[in-house]
């Protein structure tokens, strides 16, 4: 079942072409890895349909609805959610709070003033459950500014699931952090994907975790889409293996 | 695995209560061992401290540096003027009655154009817009009294239950609106206390943080920011409308830019990045400039060198280094 497309979607830069008449097709419940080197276009795509960019052309239709022209807050409304490259966190708030303010503004409470943050039960402890889950619970109480790398990219990643989106854009969740939280991090995207939960699009340079957990990868380069197909199928294809890795896979 | 919920900790709560009833049961002891003076002058520190963490709902919690919160602060003082002249009310409850909405007006009017831009140009935005409001007050002397003002009396209190005419009335006056003013300021502490510590709050600080993810949240920033400011400019509002009675005359010069310039310094003189340092800084400002004033023809060298110092040796202000003091002093965890 086709939870997002987009129909002939195009972004320019100037000479350059970001995306170039994109036809791009996310299925219900899939763990897709968006591949390609840099500036192929894989953040341009995220950003057009997240609304953070606007297109030029085309289409994009989410549960078959047109959201071509809608913004942000519609967006993340209809379920798309996203992560950034660069680790994107209120730093001056803790760790629960990261969190908390994400389910406050799925359940449109983010504006009451009335009552204290952290004394709405039900909110703490869906905060709790989320960070227990990304293996983040004794923190917390921290300032997320006072975090290690590789727990900002989980904190990252629990406040975009918090979200419950039915999409979740994850943009090089595992950029710069170690092989272990690599694993973490991938361990429980994966975890809540095969949950059934979320529909799930990971920007990704290292093909390792790329191979080990998608379910389908899309390969772009220059604005176009160069490959699509199954782990299987694209460890197959020579012309891809050789712009992704130089060489093609001996096993 | 599910969460302990409770885990919500209400000992810092309680603490941070009982240390309120503290200062605040001392504040009010204080008119016992001080002096007619200086009640009046803690009068007026209090009404800064109203106005400064009024202001700091914008500054210190969403982000936004206001040069224009002089505007919410006349618009208080002038309504009071104007509620006795042209309407023959002296009853301060209804001042504030009928003063709160026009300052949450005037603050939401002055909001909804300037939260449309942030940083130098929200600042120019905020500046701009009280220099209006100072022209007006200034050239339009028929209806504002121009540079000559307008003349408050002492309104009555608590509904004309307390009244002040005849022989020690000056006294009287003095001291029952410092418990008046001390039982608005308390009342305003806890709103704001409560407002930063809500959902509503936490968002507010979220989009000083980081605005590209707040929106990617759902947040919409430019509402939350307009009703922060909304807020901020109705607290200070309330300031104004606190201080008019007290001072018995309000001019121009409280519509002006330096004394923009006043709330922005007590922010930062106590600390914007703590609650209780506007209040600090609001009273401390208060008596600092009124000493200066007493000391030098040259007071404003005087605050302007301060200021300077402040920035440099204490930029998170008189509250922020105290609580770096405590929390060096205090023994690291696992530490022998």
């Amino acid at each position: 079942m086709i939870l997002l497309q987009t129909i002939d979607l195009s972004k320019r830069f100037g000479d350059t072409r970001a995306c170039d008449g994109l036809n791009f097709v996310v299925n219900k419940g899939e763990f897709l890895s968006l591949v390609g080197s840099n500036g192929a276009g894989k953040t341009s795509l995220v950003n057009l349909i997240s609304a953070q960019l606007t297109p030029d052309s085309g289409r994009i239709l989410f549960e078959g609805k047109d959201i071509t022209a809608t913004g942000v807050h519609e967006r993340i409304k209809a379920g798309i959610a996203r992560s950034f490259q660069i680790v994107n966190l209120f730093d001056g708030l803790t760790v629960f709070d990261n969190v908390a303010l994400s389910i406050f503004s799925r359940e449109g409470k983010a504006v009451k003033m009335g009552s204290l943050a952290d004394h709405d039960q039900d909110v703490r402890r869906e905060a709790l459950d989320v960070l227990g889950q990304f293996g983040l619970g004794g923190k917390s109480n921290v300032l997320a500014g006072g975090l290690a790398q590789g727990e900002r990219k989980l904190l990252d990643v629990a406040v975009a699931c918090a979200l419950r989106p039915k999409l979740l854009f994850l943009d090089e969740p595992t950029s710069g952090v170690s092989t272990r939280d690599k694993t973490q991090i991938m361990d429980t995207v994966s975890s809540v994907v095969r949950a059934g939960t979320v529909t799930a699009v990971v920007i990704e340079h290292d093909m390792d975790v790329v191979f080990r957990y998608s379910d389908r990868i899309v390969m772009m380069h220059e604005g176009l889409f160069l490959a699509d197909g199954t782990p299987e199928e694209i460890r197959a294809n020579n012309e891809v293996t050789s712009i992704l890795l130089g060489a093609p896979l001996s096993a | 695995m599910k969460a302990d919920v409770s885990l919500v900790s209400y000992r810092p709560k309680l603490l941070l209560g009982a240390a309120a009833v503290l200062v605040l049961a001392a504040l009010a002891l204080l008119p016992d061992y001080i002096g007619l003076y200086q009640i009046q002058l803690l009068t007026y520190g209090l009404i800064a401290a109203i106005a400064a963490l009024g202001f700091n709902i914008l500054l210190g919690y969403t982000g936004l540096l206001s040069f224009g919160h002089s505007a919410f602060f006349g618009i208080g003082a002038y309504t009071v003027a104007f509620l006795l002249r042209d309407a023959g009310i002296h009853s301060m409850e209804l001042y504030l009655l009928i003063g709160l909405p026009i300052a949450a007006i005037g603050s939401a009017l002055f909001g909804y154009v300037c939260v449309r831009h942030t940083r130098i140009f929200f600042g120019i935005l905020t500046l701009a817009l009280s220099q209006v409001l100072y022209s007006l007050a200034f050239k339009f002397f028929w209806v504002t009294g121009g540079t000559d003002g307008l003349r408050v009396a002492r309104p009555t209190l608590l509904a004309g239950m307390l009244t002040f005419s005849g022989a020690g009335s000056y006294q009287r006056f003095v001291h029952s609106y410092y418990y008046y003013v001390l039982v608005v300021f308390a009342i305003s502490v806890a709103i704001i206390w409560l407002v930063v510590h809500s959902p509503f709050g936490k968002a507010l600080q979220a989009i000083r943080d980081n605005e590209t993810r707040a929106r990617f949240l759902g947040l919409r920033i430019r509402r939350f920011r307009w009703l922060s400011f909304l807020i901020s400019g109705t607290f200070t509002g309330l300031a104004g409308i606190l201080w008019v009675p007290l001072n018995g005359l309000t001019t121009p010069e409280i519509l002006y830019w330096p004394f923009s310039g006043e709330i922005v310094f007590s922010a930062l003189l106590g600390g914007f990045r703590n609650f209780t340092g506007p209040i600090v800084g609001g009273i401390v400002f208060t008596y600092l400039k009124t000493y200066a004033i007493a000391t030098t023809e040259y007071w404003q060298l005087l605050l302007g060198v301060v200021l300077v110092l402040l920035v440099l040796i204490l930029p998170t202000g008189i509250v922020g280094a105290l609580s770096l003091l405590v929390s060096k002093s205090r023994p690291r965890e696992g530490a022998a």
